[in-house]
């Protein structure tokens, strides 16, 4: 760790005085005890609705929180110096909000308490944000990585079909009573993937090939891969009816692209793609057409007088949220049955935190997407800016088709809210990807604060 | 590429914004139409929450609350319910609610905002008060006399205070409990079919929901007419009757079950039910004062509430002579429910004066504070004092001479109306037995109690005045009841 400039001396009145990027640690660590007293508040919110006294686990659960978050922070300390402050304390207090959702929901079915291995799972996140924190030195190594990545990501994605459908769905794999969504995992990988390959083939996919009208066709050879990557991806996932995370890829896939390239004939194209596909799909799959149908006319199934679907139940729970909410522990989103601690862990917090609540919780994402830009932006090299963008967009991305899905705002299509949502893999996921955003903008700041030392 | 990022990023933060527009709709502009949304099940859990109010009968509360641990949370229990039934009606988490659980819900759940500690303070905070008590005027005795004299049979009592209008008793036979009704489960549903499937009609509150020909006991209406109109001046005085009577216009004859009627005087006549001495006395006090004299009674009157709807009792407007002269003995188009006839007897009673009857001596606030209390009801002069006072003579001349002999109770003025009424097609039904009466004992200064009582099915020939034989002992036990509470 280079901190040679620190000691410069500048007591010397003639020498031009060097400013020194400030670190901010010091924001980060006040912000990081804000979010772990905002969810201890709300652990303890929700017992004192539902049983008049503190909840007995309500110091374990603050302190657990607490020493994770502090250890994450010691890590960004030592490893990560000018890392942006906001990203660590955004994880921290979203997850922590998660915990307190899921542990509230687990009092409607005692049966099944979703919470503590909830909180295992954060610490293997935490263990994999301090893991990449500590080993990572430098986010370029992983370019170095390109096409294990790729090759891990396509067998992770492929592996769950050897395994029997959950829920009509084969995205799970289970290992000794754990269920694992390897597809979670995969995200991050492919990130890696389309950031350093199109990193390395952005000048070859911008300005060779042939030029067709106004728009400018790539060379086979540079673009056969990534497409045949991209098609690879969505064609396991719509064999394994994961929509979603499909949706996510493609998302993902376009906005790099045009990123990387700064073409504008790749929107065009790539939105053709997806309103075909969108249109076959929804046809040909009745799954997909059942979706749409719930989508369009969500109280059709009441009025058929079978009565409310999941997407009502959803929609009944944001409305009785209304504007302030009906406070933590007094909704009663469990009528939304299956899924209500995972896709639908949304509506929990539109009943009980209101508009006023999940208006803050979209901003907590915007906050974390936008830091993501940001230190896309303050990168000078395109694989960390395409890396950073990848990552950024793939939180903004999947909190939009999840949250759109469970409003009402687009087709409902199955996938976990990042951190909030009860799912190991994804929260271990997002972690990942928050280390990796915490490293690409440490790396950012520290580069420019060297340059300025004289 | 730093421009195209810029771009990326305001397509994310243009995503941001579309989910929080969306938010914003769901939650804020649709919100309410979703909270009505038949199948959202949160108001009923909301409502069912917390323990129902009570309905109080003479000092001790006649329903209850369970919890049952199930999302819709308490059920309402009842205690005497069969007896009670024609007075709270049902609490059904399936089939909502009837009578003065219906019309007293709003303190009875605690969503009446009269409940709440300060105006708008529950909008605020999204409280639901604890639900209020509603104390009603039934006096319990009464309530089980009336019960009892009508078990085994069909047909319905109800008995006022004559001075206040307070209702003291109100039963309908056969009853039903209202208790397995108030689940939500299958049980609820089977009670449901059973009881609407019963062609007894159970649920029907034939004291305020069914209205009868009232028969004779309509003589007391006709009677205070032609005193008020001045048509009849002596009642000792001979009528001019024939018997039988033939009806003005046809060639239909109206005859008599007693003897002895022709030429009688009204006194007689109302003593032994004379029909066609009553029903040319309609027809001489004419169409626009019988039904001026019936309204006054309460007749016509649509908007009863006490405070649930009373059924409308009718009294035709446009009669020809004949049809007035069949009105006026409580044939033809007249109905009335025994509410309504225990109001002609409470008028009676209370020196021509009418007050509307109610039910709801006063609503409570958990603590037990009084939230509302039934004010007086407004008068209406039925009858001119006086007139009241003759028809006060002639009804004890029944209890004392007449049809109405099992009515009297020793050592208490007692007066009364037997009643007999046809009805089906050509009369082919058995009669429907009526009996009207008011008791006053030995020191109270006004009548305590006027009563009517309805049998669909008494042991009668046709045509014989069976309201003395079947009905009036019920209403004797229901006056001798009052009598005695303190």
């Amino acid at each position: 760790m280079s901190k040679a400039g620190i000691t410069v001396v500048t007591a010397d009145p003639p020498a031009p005085a060097v400013r020194r990027l400030p670190r901010r640690r010091g924001i980060e660590l006040a912000l990081i005890v804000l979010a772990v007293l905002l969810s201890v508040y709300g652990y303890c919110a929700v017992g004192l609705a539902r049983y008049g006294t503190l909840p007995p686990g309500a110091a374990g659960y603050g302190a657990g929180l607490g020493v994770l978050a502090l250890m994450a922070h010691l890590t960004v300390r030592l490893r990560a110096p000018y890392a942006d402050p906001l990203l660590l304390p955004i994880g921290v207090l979203l997850n922590g909000l998660g915990l307190v959702l899921i542990y509230r929901l687990d009092l409607e079915t005692p049966g099944d308490r979703a919470a503590p291995a909830q909180l295992v799972w954060s610490t293997l996140g935490v263990a994999l944000f301090i893991l990449v924190g500590l080993l990572l030195r430098d986010h370029r190594v992983l370019q170095r990585y390109t096409y294990v990545c790729v090759v891990a990501a396509l067998v992770l994605l492929t592996l769950p079909i050897l395994f029997p459908a959950v829920n009509g769905a084969r995205i799970w794999i289970r290992i000794a009573g754990f269920s694992i969504q390897p597809g979670e995992f995969a995200k991050v990988l492919l990130a890696v993937f389309f950031a350093a390959y199109l990193a390395a083939n952005r000048n070859a996919l911008a300005y060779t090939g042939r030029r067709v009208w106004k728009l400018q066709l790539p060379t086979g050879r540079v673009l056969g891969p990534i497409v045949a990557v991209w098609l690879v991806s969505v064609g396991v996932l719509i064999l394994e009816r994961d929509l979603g995370t499909s949706l996510l890829f493609f998302g993902l896939f376009v906005v790099l692209l045009y990123v990387a390239t700064g073409r504008t004939g790749w929107i065009a194209v790539g939105l053709l793609l997806a309103a075909l596909g969108a249109v076959a799909v929804g046809r040909l799959e009745p799954h997909v057409h059942s979706r749409i149908e719930t989508w369009l006319h969500p109280f059709a199934s009441i009025e058929a007088g079978e009565g409310a679907n999941q997407l009502a139940q959803s929609l009944f729970a944001f409305a009785e949220g209304g504007m302030l909410g009906t406070g933590l522990g007094l909704g009663h989103s469990f009528l939304i049955g299956f899924a209500v601690k995972s896709d639908f862990i949304l509506a929990t917090a539109g009943e009980e935190l209101g508009l006023a609540g999940i208006g803050a919780v979209f901003l907590l994402y915007g906050l974390l997407v936008e830091r993501g830009f940001r230190a896309g932006i303050a990168q000078r090299e395109p694989f960390g800016r395409l890396l950073a963008v990848g990552l950024a967009s793939l939180v903004a991305l999947q909190v939009f088709v999840i949250a759109g899905g469970v409003t009402g705002l687009i087709p409902l299509t199955g996938m976990a809210m990042p951190f909030l949502a009860q799912g190991g893999s994804s929260v271990v996921t997002n972690w990942a990807i928050v280390a990796l955003l915490v490293r690409v903008s440490d790396s950012a700041r520290r580069s420019r604060d060297e340059q300025d030392v004289p | 590429m730093t421009r195209h990022i810029r771009h990326a990023q305001y397509f994310c933060a243009l995503l941001l914004v579309a989910l929080l527009v969306n938010a914003a709709r769901v939650q804020v502009v649709q919100a309410p139409s979703y909270d009505r949304n038949p199948a959202n099940r949160r108001p009923d859990i909301a409502r069912y929450e917390q323990p129902r109010g009570d309905i109080w009968v003479g000092g001790r509360p006649v329903t209850g609350s369970r919890d049952t641990r199930e999302h819709l949370r308490y059920e309402r229990i009842y205690t005497d319910g069969p007896m009670y039934a024609p007075v709270t009606g049902f609490a059904s988490q399936l089939y909502g609610t009837t009578l003065l659980e219906s019309s007293e819900d709003g303190v009875l759940s605690g969503a009446d905002p009269m409940l709440a500690p300060f105006p708008l303070w529950n909008d605020f905070t999204r409280a639901r008060n604890a639900g209020g008590d509603v104390v009603t005027t039934l006096n319990p005795a009464a309530q089980e006399a009336a019960y009892r004299g009508l078990s085994g049979h069909k047909g319905a009592v109800a008995a006022l205070e004559p001075s206040t209008g307070r209702i003291l008793a109100l039963v309908s036979a056969p009853s039903y409990d209202p208790q397995p009704l108030s689940g939500n489960g299958s049980a609820a549903a089977r009670a449901w079919r059973r009881l609407t499937a019963d062609k007894d009609k159970p649920m029907l509150n034939r004291a305020v929901r069914q209205t009868y020909p009232p028969g004779s006991t309509f003589k007391v209406v006709t009677a205070a007419a032609a005193l008020d109109s001045g048509v009849v001046t002596d009642l000792d005085a001979p009528t001019d009757s024939p018997a039988p009577y033939r009806l003005p216009g046809t060639r239909t004859r109206l005859t008599n079950a007693s003897k002895g009627c022709a030429d009688a005087s009204v006194r007689e006549a109302f003593t032994f039910s004379c029909n066609t001495v009553f029903a040319k006395l309609g027809v001489e006090v004419g169409a626009a004062d019988m039904t001026a004299s019936a309204q006054a009674f309460g007749f016509n009157n649509g908007e009863l509430r006490v405070p649930f709807p009373v059924a409308r009792s009718t009294f035709d407007t446009t009669l020809d002579e004949a049809q007035l002269a069949l009105s006026s003995i409580g044939q033809y188009n007249t109905r009335a429910t025994p509410l309504q006839m225990a109001m002609v007897a409470a008028a009676v009673a209370n020196g021509g004066q009418v007050r509307d009857p109610y039910l709801v001596e006063r609503t409570t606030r958990p603590g037990g504070s009084t939230l509302a209390a039934a004010g007086s009801r407004p008068i209406r002069q039925a009858m001119y004092p006086s007139t009241a006072g003759l028809l006060r003579a002639m009804m004890r001349d029944v209890v004392e001479y007449g049809g109405g002999r099992k009515a009297a109770i020793r050592g208490a003025q007692v007066g009364g109306k037997t009643g007999t009424a046809q009805h089906g097609l050509g009369n082919s039904g058995i009669p429907y037995a009526w009996f009207i009466s008011w008791a006053q004992g030995e020191g109270d200064l006004l009548p305590r109690v006027a009563v009517a009582v309805v049998m669909e099915d008494a042991e009668a020939k046709r045509g014989d005045i069976s309201g003395g034989g079947d009905a009036a002992p019920i209403a004797r036990a229901v006056m001798e009841a009052v009598l005695k509470s303190p």
